[in-house]
C-alpha cells in the first residue's frame, strides 16, 4: 500500500507540474503581444543564453560529432560500408545529436542560472516589489527569456550541426583515412534539407520548453535558501528527461 | 480610507485570520499590533492584492481589492505602496537605479528626468551619498530607508509598513519611525505600520489596532488603548513596559 501511495503521489506530482509548466508558458507567450516590449532585455538574455553558451556548444558537438564517427566507423567496416561514414555522421547530428546535446548544454549553463536567479528573487521577496510596483512578474521576467531561447537555440543548433560535422570529418579523414572526396559525396546525398529542418523545429521546441520549465520552477521556489537549490535540481532533472522524451515524440511525429 | 470587512484566511488547515473587521483611516499613522505569528503580515498583503482571502472583503475607492483581477490589481498598486520587511531590493541593481525602476516603468520622462526624482527621494532619506552602492553592500536600516525613497517614487496615497523597525538598534527604530512621520505630513500619506513594538506604537500612532486570535480585538487611540479592560491587552503592555 505504501508503494503504491508513494507512485500515485509521485504521479499527481508529475501531473501537477506538467499543468502547471504549460499554463506558464501560456501565460509567458500571450504577455508577448502586449506592451511593454522589452527589446534590450531580449538582447541581453540572447546573449546570456546564446554567446556565452556558444564555446560550450562547440566543445561538447565537436567531440560529440569525433566520437560519433569513430564509432560509427567500427559498426560500417564491419560489414564494408566505410564510404558512407560522412552521411551517417551528419544525419545524426543534424536530426538528434545537434538539438540535443545543445538544448542539455543550454539547461545546463543557462536554465540552471535562470531558475536560481528567479528563485533567488522569488524568496527575497523582489518578485512581490514587482508586483507592487504594478510590474507583471512574469512578463518582467520570463517573456523576454523565453523568446531569446526560441530565436537563439536554433542559432546555437545549426553551429553545433556545422562543428559536429567537421569534427566527424577530421576523424575520417586524417585518422581513417577515408577519401575526402567521397566522404563528401556521401554526405550530401544522404542529408536533405528536411534533416536539417527538424533539427532545427526540435530546438525551437527545447528552447521554449527550457525556460518554462526553469523559469516555472524559479518562480514559484520557496523554503529558503535550500527550496531555491531544490528548485534549481528540479528544474535541470525535469528539463534534461523532458527534452530526451520530447525528442523521441517529435522524431516520430517529424518523420 | 481602507475598510476590512469578515476578512478570512487559512493556511493548510491553520485559520489565521478568522474574520478581521477594519477600518483604517485617510491621512493617519495606523499600527497593526500583535504578537509574531499572529497574521499582521497575511492582513497587510491581503490588502495590496499579494494574497487572496478564503473570504471577506476590503473596500479601497470604492472597489473590493479581493475580488480585483491581477490587471485591475496593478492599478490599485500604484496608489498604495508596500515596505517589505528586508526591503525587498533589487540586488543586481545598485540604490538609484533600484529607485529609477519604477519611474521608467511608469512614467514618460527622460533620463535626466528620472535621476534628478531618484536623487531628490534619496536625499529625503537621507542616503544621497550611497546611490551608487549595490544593496549587499548596505546595513538593514540603510535598505529600509532606500525601499522607502523606492516606494515613494510611484506617489502612492496609502503606505503599508511591514516591520519597518525589526532588527534595528532603538536610535534607528525612532529615526526610521520619524521618517515615517515626516514623509506622511510632507506627502499626505495614510500609513498602516505593522509592529509589536508597543512603545514605539504609542509614540508615533494616531490610531492602534490589536490583532489577537484572527481578529481585532480593539481599535482606538494610544490613550484608548492604554485603558482598555481586554486582558490580552493589558498583558501585553505590561510585558513591552517591563
Amino acid at each position: 500500500m505504501n508503494f503504491l501511495r508513494v507512485l500515485g503521489k509521485g504521479f499527481l506530482k508529475v501531473l501537477y507540474d506538467s499543468g502547471g509548466i504549460f499554463l506558464f508558458f501560456l501565460k509567458s507567450f500571450s504577455y508577448s503581444f502586449f506592451p511593454p516590449f522589452r527589446i534590450n532585455f531580449l538582447i541581453k538574455h540572447m546573449e546570456f543564453i546564446g554567446v556565452k553558451s556558444l564555446l560550450v556548444v562547440i566543445l561538447t558537438s565537436l567531440f560529440s560529432g569525433m566520437v560519433t564517427a569513430y564509432q560509427v566507423n567500427i559498426a560500417l567496416s564491419k560489414v564494408g560500408s566505410q564510404a558512407i561514414l560522412g552521411g551517417v555522421v551528419a544525419l545524426t547530428l543534424t536530426r538528434e545529436l545537434g538539438p540535443v546535446l545543445t538544448a542539455v548544454v543550454v539547461v545546463a549553463r543557462a536554465g540552471s542560472a535562470i531558475s536560481a536567479e528567479i528563485g533567488s528573487m522569488r524568496i527575497t521577496e523582489q518578485i512581490d516589489a514587482l508586483k507592487i510596483m504594478a510590474v507583471n512578474p512574469i512578463q518582467y521576467l520570463i517573456t523576454p527569456r523565453l523568446w531569446a531561447a526560441i530565436f537563439v537555440l536554433p542559432l546555437l543548433t545549426a553551429i553545433s550541426d556545422v562543428v559536429g560535422i567537421a569534427g566527424g570529418y577530421v576523424i575520417g579523414v586524417f585518422l581513417l583515412h577515408i577519401d575526402p572526396g567521397l566522404l563528401t559525396a556521401r554526405m550530401i546525398d544522404m542529408v536533405e534539407l528536411k534533416d536539417i529542418m527538424s533539427g532545427i523545429i526540435k530546438s525551437i521546441f527545447f528552447g521554449a520548453y527550457l525556460v518554462s520549465v526553469c523559469g516555472y520552477k524559479g518562480f514559484y521556489a520557496f523554503g529558503g535558501a535550500e527550496g531555491v537549490g531544490k528548485a534549481t535540481t528540479e528544474a535541470v532533472v525535469i528539463s534534461t528527461v523532458g527534452i530526451l522524451i520530447s525528442d523521441y515524440i517529435l522524431t516520430t511525429l517529424i518523420f | 480610507m481602507i475598510i476590512i470587512k469578515d476578512l478570512k484566511k487559512s493556511f493548510n488547515n491553520l485559520e489565521v485570520l478568522k474574520g478581521v473587521n477594519l477600518v483604517i483611516p485617510e491621512g493617519k499613522v495606523t499600527f497593526i499590533m500583535g504578537q509574531s505569528g499572529s497574521g499582521k503580515s497575511v492582513l497587510l498583503k491581503h490588502i495590496v492584492g499579494l494574497l487572496k482571502p478564503d473570504s471577506g472583503e476590503i473596500w479601497f475607492e470604492n472597489k473590493d481589492i479581493t475580488k480585483l483581477s491581477e490587471k485591475e490589481l496593478q492599478e490599485i498598486r500604484r496608489k498604495i505602496g508596500f515596505l517589505f520587511q528586508e526591503g525587498a531590493l533589487f540586488d543586481s541593481m545598485t540604490v538609484k537605479e533600484n529607485i529609477i525602476f519604477p519611474l521608467k516603468e511608469h512614467f514618460k520622462m527622460s533620463k535626466a528626468e528620472r535621476e534628478k526624482i531618484a536623487e531628490e527621494l534619496l536625499s529625503v532619506v537621507g542616503l544621497l551619498p550611497a546611490k551608487d552602492k549595490y544593496p549587499s553592500e548596505l546595513s538593514g536600516g540603510m535598505k529600509k530607508r532606500v525601499a522607502l525613497a523606492r516606494t515613494l517614487a510611484l506617489k502612492p496615497q496609502v503606505v503599508l509598513f511591514d516591520e519597518p523597525t525589526t532588527g534595528l538598534d532603538p536610535i534607528l527604530q525612532v529615526s526610521i519611525l520619524e521618517l515615517i512621520k515626516g514623509l506622511k505630513e510632507k506627502y499626505n500619506l495614510t500609513c498602516v505600520i505593522v509592529s509589536h513594538d508597543l512603545n514605539l506604537a504609542f509614540k508615533f500612532a494616531d490610531h492602534i489596532a490589536f490583532l489577537h486570535g484572527g481578529i481585532i480585538i480593539e481599535v482606538g487611540s494610544s490613550e484608548e488603548i492604554k485603558a482598555s479592560k481586554n486582558e490580552f491587552i493589558q498583558e501585553f503592555i505590561r510585558s513591552a513596559l517591563l
